[in-house]
């Protein structure tokens, strides 16, 4: 049973393997490229759709959300009312505490309304805090657009110090007749616990 | 063939061909495919007994309410090693040791294509299967805190706190996927170079073109899980935030990422079997395979379909109404060609002269119990139903009728009806027997009651549970361990195969079809050296 390989070769004609392994390593490497190719596609995705609660329209008009005449509601649509209710958690790492106090608004869509929230430094040291917001159900999210909002920049507290945040917004009129309530939730995050400082959401 | 092994010709052909080593060497530095294909398949069953152990502790824990056994992080740790030993460990060596002895016997080639290549790509995989498991031994010196307690599908954020078991599921994962990779380009270089002269693409045995679907579908999706891992690691230790909220980033992503892959992996661990199924089927029904072209086109559509389905899995993690409804029905579209495999191996079978060895009774036990995978997996498909029935214990029944039934059954058939031309002897046909019928009555005892307590709510992945599951997961445990030790009969009758038996004809089973039963059983070590021409 000891045939040499060689002898075996020399029967067969000569195959060349060679360009089908590199068109499957193509493969193989545009499939790998593909996975962070989908990084920015989903969040391209989820802004356009409102999909998994991403606001689309935030820092539009930068920080100060001075809008331009253009970006002005055009009308505001007194025959419906939608509530908004407001809501904000303070994720593990952060020794704050957060609530809301505006818990809900009954508003016209296309009126301009603020809310606020109060924020406190339970801890000893001055920190840094990213709020990140989230819009349900998601399809209203990108008809909720915020023309100024304390998630825009990162947020410093001196130690004990309380805050009080606002949010200047729209619910544009264009939202779907069918969505009554609209439930806008910020999850508070430490950025000093970051490796890095996180990139400014807008 | 060289009759004298004398020391001259060794060293004529030196340059070209190692000279023929015992030993370890010999399985060390072998580029023979049947070598190769039997190591894979033993690393193959050691995995399985392995990943077989945790779960049965995972069951015993399970016996009663309560924690009797072990604390929830070990249970979690067990339950998310078990399932990635299962799958990349067990069923996927073994189907690409399969790959190794069959393809080459089946289309008349005389090894695989990239023999030096084929032996990295196992030996790869006894590094990563340490790194998977080295954890749960350095916690026992007081080294970390365990193995991955994530379960399989390392979702963020929890794989991103979680201690450095995740790192090194995350590195045997890259290792895993780099030796499934070669793995596959192997194969399919040699299914395209290597068939013999008259072979066309539509006379290739089902099982190689179920094989080279799998193939396709591991090169395209496993870089989609490296990648989707690495930057869980780079999350991990370098400060980006692919998967934290607090940087922008986004944990859902994750689970997009991992399905893409995950989903087209059921079916990468199936075809293989869906492939060797009929072959099966037609030799004990002494027929020729029914609608050849229908399976093949089926196994196409099912490739394509596999990449496009995937939020299924999350159904529950929020989208909107219209890709929900996309998935679903996407989702849905699988089963007419799975309907159409499960048509003609109906038909091959129908008024056939039917006998009923081993393999066959495995090959039907397959068919009926796979079965039920495919329509409860129609119940999860359905948006408004999964709702209920997502991440409770009728998914985790569900999918070991899929992976188990579908899966291992499918091994198991395809290891008895080859054994013999491997080993040229026969194995018990009593000891097979007695293998099937604990298999499939302690199989159903195991899962069937699984379905009942993910209907009635109970969760998954959780080492406590409610008063009112007591009874069916006490029969669970029963089962669940009747059938892991009945596997035990299957590695002994494989080893007495090995060791000697009944000597088997090269035709081995009277109704067989193919090339490969041409050569003698064993076929010598270098098979098709004149390659067989297809008329």
């Amino acid at each position: 049973m000891e045939t040499d390989l060689a002898d075996i070769d020399s029967t067969l004609p000569p195959r060349r393997n060679g360009g089908l392994v590199l068109k499957l390593l193509a493969i193989v490497a545009g499939a790998f490229a593909f996975a962070f190719a989908l990084v920015p596609l989903y969040d391209a995705l989820c802004a356009a759709t409102g999909f998994n609660g991403k606001t689309s329209q935030q820092g539009k008009l930068g920080v100060g959300g001075i809008s331009s005449a253009s970006d002005a509601p055009s009308r505001i649509d007194f025959a419906r009312t939608v509530t908004v209710e407001f809501t904000g958690t303070v994720m593990p790492g952060l020794p704050w505490e957060m609530r809301p106090l505006t818990t809900s608004l009954d508003l016209h869509p296309g009126e301009l309304h603020q809310a606020r929230f109060l924020v406190h430094n339970s801890s000893d040291k001055a920190i840094v805090g990213q709020a990140v917001p989230s819009v349900s159900p998601g399809q209203a999210a990108q008809h909720f657009e915020k023309l100024d909002c304390f998630c825009f920049s990162q947020q410093t507290l001196a130690p004990g110090e309380t805050k009080e945040l606002p949010l200047t917004f729209i619910v544009k009129p264009e939202i779907d007749e069918k969505i009554r309530t609209v439930t806008l939730s910020y999850a508070f995050f430490n950025v000093d616990g970051q490796k890095t400082a996180p990139k400014e959401r807008e | 063939m060289s009759t004298a092994p004398s020391l001259e010709h060794d060293t004529s052909h030196g340059h070209h061909a190692a000279p023929y080593q015992g030993g370890v060497m010999r399985w060390l530095t072998t580029t023979n495919h049947k070598d190769i294909g039997t190591m894979y398949l033993t690393f193959a069953l050691i995995m399985f007994f392995i990943g077989g152990a945790m779960i049965l502790a995972v069951r015993a824990e399970l016996f009663q309410p309560g924690l009797q056994l072990m604390q929830p992080e070990f249970f979690n740790q067990l339950i998310g090693v078990h399932a990635l030993v299962m799958i990349f460990a067990a069923l996927m060596p073994a189907a690409t040791g399969f790959a190794n002895w069959q393809i080459p016997l089946m289309i008349g080639a005389p090894d695989m294509a990239l023999p030096r290549i084929n032996n990295w790509g196992f030996w790869l995989l006894p590094p990563a299967a340490t790194l998977l498991t080295l954890p749960f031994i350095l916690a026992l010196f007081g080294v970390g805190d365990g193995a991955v307690a994530t379960g399989w599908t390392l979702y963020a954020p929890l794989s991103v706190q979680g201690g450095m078991g995740v790192d090194f599921a995350i590195f045997s994962i890259h290792i895993l996927g780099i030796s499934s990779i070669l793995g596959s380009i192997n194969i399919i270089v040699t299914i395209f170079n290597l068939r013999a002269p008259g072979m066309t693409m539509m006379k290739l045995p089902l099982f190689a073109w179920g094989w080279l679907i799998t193939a396709f579908l591991l090169i395209a999706t496993i870089p989609v899980l490296a990648g989707a891992v690495t930057m869980l690691l780079t999350d991990r230790h370098f400060g980006t935030h692919f998967f934290n909220a607090a940087g922008g980033g986004d944990p859902i992503l994750f689970q997009h990422l991992f399905w893409f892959f995950g989903h087209p992996e059921v079916y990468i661990l199936l075809l293989p079997i869906w492939g060797l199924i009929p072959h099966v089927l037609g030799t004990f029904s002494r027929k020729p395979i029914y609608g050849y072209k229908a399976q093949v086109y089926s196994f196409i559509a099912i490739g394509l379909l596999s990449v496009v389905v995937w939020a299924h899995h999350f159904f529950t993690a929020g989208m909107p109404v219209p890709a929900l409804l996309y998935f679903m029905y996407s989702t849905m579209f699988i089963s007419l060609p799975l309907a159409v495999l499960f048509f003609c191996w109906v038909a091959t079978m129908w008024r056939g002269a039917m006998s009923f060895e081993t393999p066959m009774l495995f090959a039907q036990g397959f068919i009926v119990l796979f079965g039920l995978a495919g329509l409860t997996g129609l119940v999860l498909a359905d948006v408004a139903a999964d709702a209920q029935y997502h991440h409770s214990y009728f998914v985790v029944a569900h999918f070991h009728y899929a992976l188990f039934a579908g899966g291992i059954m499918g091994v198991m058939t395809g290891v008895y009806y080859w054994l013999p031309k491997w080993t040229g002897h026969m194995f018990s046909e009593t000891l097979g027997k007695w293998h099937f019928w604990l298999t499939v009555i302690s199989f159903n005892l195991t899962f069937m009651p699984q379905f009942f307590l993910g209907l009635a709510g109970m969760p998954r992945r959780i080492p406590d549970y409610a008063l009112q599951f007591v009874e069916f997961n006490a029969i669970s445990t029963v089962g669940a361990f009747i059938l892991g030790f009945s596997q035990l009969i299957f590695a002994y009758n494989v080893y007495k195969c090995v060791k000697g038996g009944k000597k088997a004809t090269d035709k081995v089973w009277e109704g067989a079809d193919g090339l490969e039963w041409d050569l003698s059983s064993p076929p010598p070590h270098h098979s098709w050296e004149v390659q067989p021409v297809i008329k």
